[in-house]
């Protein structure tokens, strides 16, 4: 596998962006789960599906190149401010901002896929990843959103932090709240376009989320989660590409299902040093 | 009479149809030790509100350190302990050393990080509050009374001249209660922070308090301790709002 590594650029485009989203889906995952706001990342990933549908759409009917990454991307982030205007208009039932933006991306879709009259292999690939999808062009966009994202998440780490904890005193103390709000969720909205190639729309959410449960269990302290979340979620892509490329299944998948065996590996941990603390308090 | 730090004049509001707060006008001091008290939906975390700046009255005006509200910046001069501080998410993974330095974020500013200087600060307000050795532990681990006393830290990192509580003491037992007013004892006396506390333990807070306030929709007693709990129960039932018993009780 080496060898081809070396070999084939499309190789090495898919493990490096692999690498990466390893690193910023469970990143954003940590202020989404401890949020109570992991159903965002579905309602954006089936928008993201929308875009990709339109931009494929275009593409075969105009014959005119336009990434449908980017048009994923364009409208993902157009649904996290969509998402962010229903949940202020909605402010005791916020999470009805979800299922309208999450149906919203599935009917969109359809509409997209039945103008098209149907699509080859590639949407199949968008659905559930691929370890030959991404192209060089990709490779830099997904680099570009990730240093973005690592910057912007280090810069703005203790607003965020803040807001996650107890957005009423981030509030009070003077701390614009909801512009941190909007910056969070577009950041949301960037990584969940830039993970599609590699983890797919169906399961990106899962990247997000499940590092992050696992390392819940663990962690002692936020950072320390977030570390443990990264590790996870490298862990994770890092099977999932490998089982893909030599099995020849979407890395999705696979990836998908080593963040469900961590998570029972955390839980068994918990739950061996939890009767002790119950027998101590005993 | 000391400068007053919180001003309330002619202050009125409702939720939708609903009056809380009708033309009311109040003044804490500089220095004092203020108890808020009245029954349930009397208005009293809303005035809290009012004076944080998270409302804006319907009527009237509100001045802060002697300015106008909507031109006080200087937040970090008032601390704040909500009634969420009992309720917050005991599962959020956050060590007492990073929930305390939540305090610190808005006066550190955008686009800088946390200095030495500032985790020294953290950790000194931890102390203050008697827990530092579970500086690295996860809050959500500590007791009911630990967990305040991580709040009231989160209130003083910053140094502030006022400090607000919203009935803090609300589920914790009477031990920690006691440590509770021993420590709001020490910050009004050595610190000489000025204080201003929502409860519903008028017993506890009657022998520590320099002020009482008595709020239902208007304030209708405001007043030394021993004038308060001189009241009769007819006055008490009058401000209530329903017939009130007093039990003298050393709990």
């Amino acid at each position: 596998m080496f060898a081809d590594f070396y070999q084939y650029d499309f190789l090495r485009y898919t493990f490096l962006t692999g690498l990466m989203i390893g690193i910023i889906a469970p990143l954003l995952g940590t202020f989404i789960v401890v949020r109570r706001l992991s159903l965002i990342a579905d309602a954006l990933s089936h928008v993201t599906l929308a875009g990709i549908a339109f931009g494929l759409m275009v593409e075969k009917l105009f014959a005119i190149v336009f990434s449908p990454l980017y048009a994923g991307m364009i409208f993902s982030v157009f649904g996290s401010v969509l998402i962010e205007k229903l949940r202020s208009v909605y402010k005791a039932y916020q999470e009805i901002a979800i299922p309208i933006i999450l149906s919203g991306g599935v009917g969109l879709s359809v509409i997209f896929i039945a103008i098209a009259d149907g699509f080859n292999n590639d949407l199949f690939n968008y659905l559930f990843g691929s370890v030959s999808a991404v192209s060089q062009s990709d490779f830099f966009m997904i680099l570009t959103i990730s240093i973005f994202v690592i910057l912007v998440v280090a810069l703005f780490y203790k607003e965020l932090f803040t807001l996650s904890f107890d957005e009423e005193h981030a509030t009070i103390s003077g701390i614009h709240s909801k512009r941190i709000h909007l910056l969070f969720i577009v950041l949301t909205a960037l990584v969940i376009a830039a993970s599609i190639r590699i983890v797919g729309v169906l399961l990106v959410s899962a990247l997000m989320t499940l590092p992050v449960a696992a390392a819940m269990r663990l962690a002692k302290g936020f950072k320390q989660m977030m570390g443990l979340s990264i590790l996870f979620g490298e862990l994770a892509v890092i099977s999932g590409l490998i089982s893909g490329y030599y099995l020849n299944i979407p890395p999705g998948g696979t990836i998908v299902l080593v963040s469900i065996i961590i998570l029972l590996i955390s839980i068994v941990i918990k739950q061996l040093k939890f009767p002790k603390k119950v027998r101590e308090a005993k | 009479m000391k400068e007053p730090i919180v001003s309330m004049k002619n202050v009125s509001y409702a939720y939708e149809e609903k009056t809380v707060l009708d033309h009311i006008h109040f003044e804490l001091p500089q220095g004092s030790f203020m108890g808020l008290v009245g029954p349930n939906g009397g208005g009293k975390t809303t005035l809290i509100k009012l004076l944080l700046g998270l409302l804006k009255p319907d009527e009237g005006s509100i001045e802060l350190f002697g300015k106008p509200i909507g031109k006080f910046k200087e937040r970090n001069k008032i601390g704040f302990v909500s009634q969420k501080a009992n309720t917050f998410n005991r599962g959020f993974p956050a060590t007492v050393f990073e929930v305390v330095s939540t305090g610190l974020t808005a006066k550190v500013g955008y686009f800088k990080f946390f200095s030495r200087k500032h985790k020294a600060k953290v950790l000194e307000a931890i102390n203050q509050v008697g827990m530092l050795e579970y500086a690295y532990e996860n809050i959500g681990n500590l007791s009911g009374g630990q967990q305040q006393r991580v709040f009231i830290a989160r209130a003083l990192v910053n140094d502030p001249e006022l400090l607000i509580l919203d009935e803090p003491t609300v589920g914790v037992d009477y031990e920690n209660v006691r440590r509770f007013y021993e420590l709001l004892h020490q910050l009004h006396e050595v610190k000489n922070i000025t204080l201003l506390l929502i409860t519903h333990d008028t017993g506890t807070m009657t022998e520590h308090a320099t002020d009482i306030v008595c709020l239902n929709k208007t304030l209708h007693f405001h007043g030394k301790p021993e004038d308060y709990t001189s009241l009769t129960e007819e006055d008490l039932s009058n401000f209530y709002g329903h017939p009130v018993n007093v039990v003298a009780h050393n709990h």
